[in-house]
This record gives structure tokens, sequence and C-alpha cells, in this order.
């Protein structure tokens, strides 16, 4: 029985009427793993535990029950997501047989709507890159040209989506980590707000900006997943009182009428590493958008340039302090051949760790260290703060801001060497992060070479339901 | 600002990590990119700017003083590197002489 | 004068004190002393990856009370602080602790004598959690760590360098110990660790204004081998400037058995925290009502009991000082209070025989088997000279404790301790007694008025010991001046 997937709800529609099972949809996935295993996406497939929860959700259908809101969804984690009596390793050898003790709160509730969780995903170690080429397990490729990268960090949850191996899936978002890998793929990926989803269970990098969030083909899928992970929680004390609303359900049934007031940087769009058919493409799209009677206005963005460096001096700052814990003592990989405490936690790191996550490590040791503290540390604290206010004056006066996601399209796997010239490509995406705005991928084009690009829109802080309504209608229109 | 290798040994010992020679070499030299990198923030004048420390607007979260125990004694041992039925156990720290 | 009066000592101590919450500083898992390694734990205290912290209310209710114990002001907005190290009984490889924004601030504690006190300022008080053991000594390679303890919370308390000798020292630490089982946020006890002290010691010359070089002192475990290490310092410290050595600033091990000091030659130079603010927890707002609600949780202070016990009830330094030293005693004491108002004798039973038969059985005044309207009635019955004080010591209070269901005058009745106090009664007694002794009446009229004893001795015999005293000397009196 072949299976096309188109959305969760339609799925669940045929589920219902009889035309396919649960447990049919878990062999297609299964088989599809199986043949694009080349693209090194799943590090683990949990093909056991899907079968069994795929045949309970057909039994609970044969027999009435009430099924929860994801039933029959098939779902991958980007491998930074704890699952319960599974290893999660974040990609990196210092904890490739670690099991965690706890489910993620994600996973909690995906479980609760009775979601598939099909297995975990490769990624950058640590949720450290842009390429995917960061992975002790090896690079994932980007299906569409599997000489190119899929992006970074969420590269396997990317590819899984884009590729057909599972409905949606989730990754985790920094400085770009969903959107950029979503734009080089051609799915869409979000960042909701931060505080917005749960990070208890999740291996944290940079706690003030790392966001858990969906990579899906439609916004409908996306909304649906967001408004069953999203939520105040009470074992993550930095998530949001603000209820969470049914976002599915409001984009469904949103007035297609409604006129938007966007704005956009000259200075993203025009810069010069910007690739001109990525420039082009979403200057006619400003168009279309202004023909269709939405308001898109220029608007200038000075801090463009200090972005990516305020962005490199805070999260590798916080990052140096979250990895202290990986030292071999507890839990993880410890260096064998080390006989005294001192050489046990150096050795152990020294060899588990990846060399970008040690280059960041050593640069967040840096910026926090004594003499240079406040030169680095609290100086781009502050220019954190100035970034926020300008994007919050900018959006008290718009609803959305436009830009590029990228500035090119998927780039070879090895072209990159230069670690900043790899930085320097988050420009547009380490934006939302910094300031905590939702920000969303959209994959309206394809470039000349063959390769997807997406337009990305920052929305409002907690207005999930919006951006993702204008994400329907781009798709739908543009 | 220029790193060098009294830094670099200073930001390893602090970090628990260790580079051979030619380890040692490369770190300086990414890292002294990386500061220029990040060096570029001081064109922005902060007089009078609060740092952005909290991303969220809420405060005083706090949770009731309520016992929740949820993991058993063999489950925390379980990831262990080396531990015996009651301990995780660590070589000792050297008594320098 | 000798070498050693020429110099005086600067005290600065951190006192580290464990709060008595169900659970950690941060997560839920239980927090109480002892237990089998390692099962008071959770995936927040193993620092497992994913895992975060949750702050713990009681936390910061204990932590308010103890700063305004100590007269502190408290700090409105709070922020949290990494301080980041590496060591095996630390899982996060960092503390969650305060930093910039301590809760507690410029506050002070009275030591010394009763209106001859000495104000220690304290610097500061945070809270912060603490980390879990290692054990050396089990196994001859490896270290063992046991996790319980990690995640405890705890408060340092940091004093100025206000405290001139060990004596002070020794002080201090007692009325800070005093203080946390009074408010019952700590059970202050340096043996099992759930109070600790460090000491930064330094001596200068008596009119030189600049501190000498500093020097920490670690590993006290009790408030005697604090004055002990001090007192060694002090000598050490001396002992090398006049031999024209330098102070070293370092960290030095007291070591309990020969009452020295070793210095803790470590690798690494001065750690480097790098502390930032801890991105995890959101700020802790504390309001004026916050504190209020706190305020009227508290009991009455020692120090505030002293002044009352002394000023209002007038009862001496010595008796105020033994009926607060302990908090239940003073708890027992201000009930006491509260049914009579012969303070001096309330007082008396309870510093007496009441901590008596507590010592002699190890128990808490609270598991004492007589109540306070016990010893309230016990009072009245020899205020109003019903039973002399004598016989109640003696026979009453003991059989009293046997049967604490009886009320103590009815016991009384049944053992037939009731004083006699019919007048004419002891009147007849007193003849009797005077003619006995005809030669000694006449004695006692020339003069030898010692003779009284023997009088009333008879009286006494021939009552069986229940003649009111004070009506039997008067009686006596009487008939002997009168004629």
């Amino acid at each position: 029985m072949s299976f096309e997937f188109s959305s969760i709800l339609q799925m669940q529609e045929d589920v219902r009427l009889g035309k396919i099972s649960c447990r049919d949809i878990v062999s297609h996935y299964i088989a599809v793993i199986e043949t694009k295993k080349h693209l090194n996406v799943f590090l683990e497939v949990f093909a056991e535990e899907a079968f069994q929860k795929a045949e309970a959700t057909d039994n609970k259908i044969k027999s009435s029950e009430k099924t929860g809101k994801l039933f029959g969804c098939v779902v991958a984690l980007k491998d930074v997501i704890s699952i319960k009596g599974k290893n999660v390793t974040a990609s990196s050898q210092i904890l490739k047989n670690f099991t965690s003790l706890y489910n993620a709160t994600v996973v909690e509730r995906l479980l609760a709507e009775d979601a598939i969780i099909i297995g975990r995903t490769n990624c950058d170690e640590f949720a450290m890159g842009s390429s995917n080429e960061n992975s002790s397990f090896g690079n994932v490729l980007n299906d569409l040209d599997n000489t190119k990268v899929p992006g970074g960090s969420s590269g396997g949850s990317a590819v899984a989506v884009q590729a057909g191996m599972c409905m949606v899936s989730l990754g985790t978002d920094t400085g770009g980590s969903i959107r950029q890998p979503a734009s080089f793929c051609g799915v869409i990926g979000m960042k909701p707000t931060y505080g917005r989803v749960s990070r208890y269970g999740v291996i944290a990098y940079a706690s003030s900006f790392d966001q858990v969030g969906p990579f899906a083909k439609t916004a409908d899928d996306a909304a649906l997943i967001l408004e069953v992970i999203a939520g105040k929680d009470e074992h993550d004390a930095t998530t949001s009182i603000l209820p969470v609303e049914e976002y599915s359900k409001e984009i469904r049934n949103q007035k297609s009428a409604i006129k938007y007031k966007f704005a956009y940087y000259p200075q993203a769009i025009g810069h010069e590493k910007v690739d001109p058919e990525i420039r082009e493409a979403i200057y006619n799209t400003i168009e279309k958008l202004k023909a269709d009677g939405h308001s898109v206005e220029a608007k200038d963005f000075k801090y463009l340039d200090y972005l990516v460096p305020v962005y490199y001096v805070l999260t590798t700052a916080e990052a140096s302090s979250n990895l202290s814990r990986y030292a071999g003592i507890h839990y993880g990989y410890r260096d064998k051949g080390a006989t005294e405490m001192e050489d046990v936690i150096r050795n152990s790191r020294s060899k588990g760790f990846g060399k970008e996550v040690q280059r960041r490590i050593m640069l967040g040791t840096f910026v926090l260290s004594s003499g240079y503290y406040d030169a680095y540390y609290t100086h781009a604290q502050k220019v954190r703060q100035i970034i926020r206010n300008e994007t919050e004056n900018i959006l008290s006066q718009y609803d959305y801001i436009i830009l590029p996601t990228t500035p090119t399209t998927a780039f070879g796997i090895g072209q990159i060497k230069d670690p900043i010239e790899m930085y320097l490509a988050d420009i547009f995406t380490v934006q939302a992060p910094i300031t905590g705005n939702p920000a969303i991928s959209v994959p309206l084009f394809r470039h000349s070479n063959g390769m997807p690009f997406g337009l990305q829109i920052i929305g409002k802080r907690y207005k999930e339901k919006e951006l993702l309504s204008v994400t329907k209608l781009l798709q739908q229109g543009y | 600002m220029k790193v060098d290798k009294q830094l670099v040994d200073k930001l390893a010992n602090l970090s628990k990590l260790n580079f051979t020679e030619s380890e040692e070499q490369e770190i300086i030299k990414d890292l002294n990119k990386m500061v220029d990198f990040v060096d570029k923030l001081k064109e922005i004048p902060v007089d009078g700017v609060e740092p952005l420390i909290y991303m969220i607007d809420e405060t005083n979260v706090m949770r009731e003083d309520e016992v929740k125990m949820e993991i058993t004694k063999e489950e925390a041992l379980k990831n262990a590197p080396l531990a015996d039925s009651d301990y995780f156990k660590v070589p000792k720290v050297l008594k320098k002489k | 004068m000798n070498i050693y009066d020429t110099y005086e000592v600067v005290i600065g101590l951190e006192v580290h004190t464990q709060l008595l919450t169900k659970t950690k500083a941060y997560s839920g898992d239980i927090a109480a002393y002892g237990g089998e390694a390692n099962t008071h734990v959770s995936v927040v205290t193993l620092g497992h990856p994913g895992s975060l912290p949750v702050f713990n209310k009681r936390t910061l209710e204990f932590a308010m009370k103890m700063g305004i114990a100590c007269n502190c002001s408290i700090t409105k907005v709070n922020q949290f602080a990494r301080k980041n190290y590496f060591y095996a009984d630390l899982p996060k490889g960092y503390q969650i602790t305060q930093d910039k924004t301590p809760l507690c601030t410029n506050g002070y504690i009275l030591i010394g004598e009763f209106g001859k006190e000495k104000k220690i300022g304290i610097t500061r008080i945070h809270m912060e959690e603490d980390a879990g053991k290692s054990i050396h000594d089990l196994d001859p390679f490896y270290t063992l760590i046991d996790l319980n303890r990690a995640g405890t919370p705890l408060i340092e308390i940091v004093s100025e360098p206000d405290l001139r000798s060990a004596d002070e020292a020794y002080d201090y630490i007692t009325e800070i110990r005093k203080l946390v089982r009074h408010l019952d946020i700590c059970d202050g006890n340096m043996e099992e660790g759930s109070l600790r002290c460090d000491a930064n010691i330094s001596v200068r010359k008596k009119d030189e204004k600049d501190f000498g070089v500093k020097v920490e002192v670690k590993n006290m475990n009790s408030i005697r081998n604090v004055k002990r290490a001090i007192e060694f310092e002090i000598k050490r410290q001396i002992d090398a400037i006049e031999k024209g050595e330098t102070i070293v600033q370092e960290t030095r091990s007291f070591d309990g058995i020969n009452g020295s000091t070793k210095s803790m030659r470590s690798k690494e130079s001065a750690h480097d925290y790098r502390y930032f603010p801890e991105p995890d927890l959101p700020p802790l707002i504390v309001t004026e009502k916050m504190i209020d609600d706190v305020k009227k949780e508290m009991p009455a202070l020692p120090k505030q009991l002293m002044h009352k016990y002394i000023e209002q009830l007038h009862l001496s330094v010595y008796d105020a000082e033994i009926l607060t030293s302990e908090k239940n005693v003073s708890l027992y004491f201000e009930e006491l209070i509260t049914k009579t108002k012969n303070y001096k004798s309330a007082a008396n039973w309870i510093i007496g025989p009441v901590k008596e038969w507590c010592n002699t059985n190890a128990k808490d005044i609270f598991e004492f088997p007589l109540t306070t309207n016990h010893l309230t009635e016990i009072i009245q019955l020899i205020d109003t000279g019903k039973i002399n004080f004598t016989i109640v010591t003696q026979q009453l209070f003991p059989a009293l404790l046997n049967e604490p269901n009886e009320t103590a005058e009815g016991l009384a009745k049944k053992l037939n301790l009731i004083q006699q106090q019919d007048s004419s009664l002891i009147e007849a007694l007193a003849e009797d007694a005077l003619a006995k002794y005809p030669e000694k009446v006449a004695e006692y009229k020339n003069g030898k008025k010692g003779l009284m004893g023997l009088f009333m001795g008879e009286v006494m015999k021939m009552s069986g010991g229940k003649a009111d005293p004070k009506i039997a000397t008067k009686i006596l009196e009487e008939k002997l001046n009168g004629g």
C-alpha cells in the first residue's frame, strides 16, 4: 500500500476512513528511511516502539476510543531531545553511550497526544554548526543534491522531512539551526518565541537562546505540532505563563482578507553576500505583497554587522558553562588511560569533544574570564539590549519583518573551511534568538541551481498564531 | 586584542582541555580570528544601557518545597563510567609532592 | 608585656548553614541528612543533560528569616549566578549561587556580655547550593562520590572583619548557631556538617591602620576547633613576622589532632570562577509585603527575650542567658510566665530541676513530663505557704514526675504533704517545744538567739515536718519575746 503524505489532518482522515492503517504508515516510513540510509539522517530508528504505538492507535480507532491530536503522526527528534530509556548523544562521542533517565517535556507532550516517534536524528555536535558537518557520527547529506550540506545544526531533522522519512520533526534553534536548514532543504522551519516551548530535557547549548521548534511541509502541520509542545512547564523556569492558542484551528479559520504591514531591511536584502537570485526573488515577493494590498516598507537596520559577533560572544559564554558537566565523572565518556582526576577530566573532554565544540568552549571561557568579562560579555549583553529595543521599535510599527533566511543556497560539503565564514552564514537568522522573537523560514523559492531557499519572517513575541497565519498566506499565494 | 600561548594555556586550564603542539598553534590562530571578529562590538556605544539578561518577562518563578522522587539509585549510577553498587568512582586527586 | 600583646588579630568568618527544607534548592529530591548513598538524587542533582533548576521557595523564606534576625537590608531584585569550577562532587561543573545581588546585606549581630555587647557586622547573606560528598578513605585508588548532599540549599553568612580574638570568634559562631536553631532553619550541627565555618585571619601591630596579609583556614569541624585554629594562627603569624618572614596569602587546613594549620598547597593560583548571571532562573523580586509576611511568622529572638527577661522581668543576666540558650527552653518559659507572675521562681524551676532532668535523661524540654500548669501550681503552693520549698523539691516534685496525670495539689494532698498552717495547732506545738527545753528558753532570753533553730527543729519534728516554718517562727518569737 503506497502512502502519499500531504498533511497530518488529511492522514488522520484517511486513517479514520480506513483507507490506511497506522501500522502501514509506519511500515512506509521505515522503508523510506532504509532506502535513504545514505543521507545519514537517523542515528537510531525506533522501529519496534513505532510499530507498537501504531498498533495501539489502530486498536483505539477500531474500538472508537479517544485518540490524541497527533495520532498517526510520525515524528523524528533531533538527538538533543531526551527520550527515557534511549540514548541521547548531541551527536557527540562524549555522550555516545549515554541513556536518558527521563523524557523531555516536549516528548511527554507528543506522546500524550499519541504521536509516533520514529527515531533520533543526526545534528551538529552539541548543536554547534551550520552545515551538519560537525557531527561525530558523520555528515548529513542534502536529499536534493547529495554533494550539498543540509544546513545545521538540525540538518538531520530537516532532511527527515525533506526526504519524506517522517511527517514532521523537531529541531532546536539557537542562532538559526532550524530555519537555516529549512531554507537549504525546502521545508518550513520555525523558531518559537523564547520561553514558548520548554527546554527541559533538551541538551543545552546556549540557555537564553535555545528553543525547540518544528520542521514541516505546511503551516497547518507546524501549527499543530507547536500547539502540542508549547506552554508553561513546571520543570523549566524560563517558560512563559501566557496561554497557548489553538494555532491549527486559528489559522484554518483565518480570514483571507487581512492585510499586513511588513518591514524589510534594505541592508539585509541588498547585502553584498546575498546571492543575486535570492535578492531578486525577495524583491519580487515584496512587489507581489504590495500588489495584493499589503504594506511593505523599507526600514533601516544599522546593527546587521553586529548581530553575529553579539551572538558568538553570548552563546559561547553560556555554552562554555553548560558543557562543563561533560567531564567523564558521573556519566558520559571517560578516557580509560587517565589515572588521576585532573587527567580524567581533561582527557575525556579533549577526546570526547570535536574541534568546533572545543573552539567555542575556549572562546566562551575567554569572554567570561577575569579581565575580559566587562569588555566582552557585559558589553555584548548591552548590545543585545540595544538590538532588542530596535527590533521592538520596528515591530511596534509593523506586523512582521521580512528578510532572507540565508545569503546563499546550500553550499557544498567541505566548501566552507573558515569558521568565521561559516559563522557569517548565520547573519540573518541570529537576530530572532538574540531578541527572543519567533521567526520562520518559508520554502517559497527554487534557485536556478536547483536548490531551494526560503523567505524568513520575524514576528512579534508570543504572536505565533500571526506568524503561522502569514506563513499559510505566503505558501498558498506566493 | 591578541591571543597568545600564555592566554590559551590559561583558558585551556580553566576549561579543562588539552592541546598538542600543533593543535595549540591552530587554536591560537582560530581564537585570534574569533576575538578579532567579536571585537567589532566595541564600535557600538553602550552608555546608559542596561545589559539584557533575562529573555522572559516573568519573575519569582518558584516551586513548593514538596518531595518528588523520580529516579532510583540504580538509575543514578547507570551511566557512570565507573561505579560500585553505591558510589561513583573517580581516580583520586594526586597529592602533589 | 610580651610581644604577642603588641599585635592585634583581625578575623572575618564565613559560615555556611544547610537549610532544613524538605527538598533541594533547585529540584524536588529529598534534602534530609543521611540516607543510603546516591538515593536522594534527581536528574537535576546529577546534572544530567537537559536538566534545569527550579527555585525552592522555602529557601527564600528561611534565608529572609536569618537576614531579618541579623538586622540586614533585604535586597529587592535578586539574581542567581553561576560559579564555574570543576570538581568531582559538583556534577554541573558550576554552583548556582548569588554573586552581585546577595539577598541580605549590611547587618550585624551582637556578641558578648549583656549590657556590654559588641556589634559584629554582617557583610552579606546569600543563597546557594551544597556540593556532594567525596569520600577519600574507603578505597585505596578511587575517590567515592555520594551526591545525596548535592543541591541542598545553603546560606552563606559573611562577617565583616570585626572579630578581634579567638574568644570573640567562638562567641560569634555560638550566636549564629543559636539563631539558626531558634529560627528552625538549620540544626547547627558542625560535626555533621550542617554548619560550617571558614576563617580569614590576619595580624597587625596594634597601632597599624592597614590590615595584614589574610590567611584562610578551613576544615574546622567544631566551634572549639575554630577557636583552637585561630589561636594557632595568631601565634604562627606573629612568630613569622617577628622572624622577618612575610605571611603568604593562602588557604590552610586545620589539623584537629594537633591543633595546627597546614598549608593546602594546590596547583592552581587564585581560581577564576567566571561568575555570570544564571540564565535558567528568572530574578526574584522581594517586596515589602513578602518581608512583612516573614516577619509575622518569626519567633521572638534570643536577644530580644534576654532584654525582656532582664529589663521587664528583672531576672539576672545569668538566668536570662540560660533561658534563651535554647529555643525550646525559651518557649517553655514563655508559656510558664503567662500563667505565673513569680518570674524568679519560674526561672529557678526551669534552670534547676527541669534542666537537670533533661540533662540526666538526655531529653529535650518538650519531653519533660510536667506541663507549665504543673509548675504554675507548684510555684503557687510554695508562695501561698501550703508546702514548704524543701518538701516540694524533695518529695512532691519527684513524685509528680512519676505521676504526671495528677495535679500538683492533688498529689500533695494524697501524699499528705500540705503544710500545716493552722496557727492554733502550731501554737500548741510551739508551747510543747518550749516546755521541753526550759533551760534553753532561758538562755535564749539571755541573748543566745541562735537557739531558735533548736526550737524550730522541735516544732518541725513534732509536726512531721509540715508546720509552716514562717508561721512557726513567728509564733515562737512571739512566745519567746512576749513572755
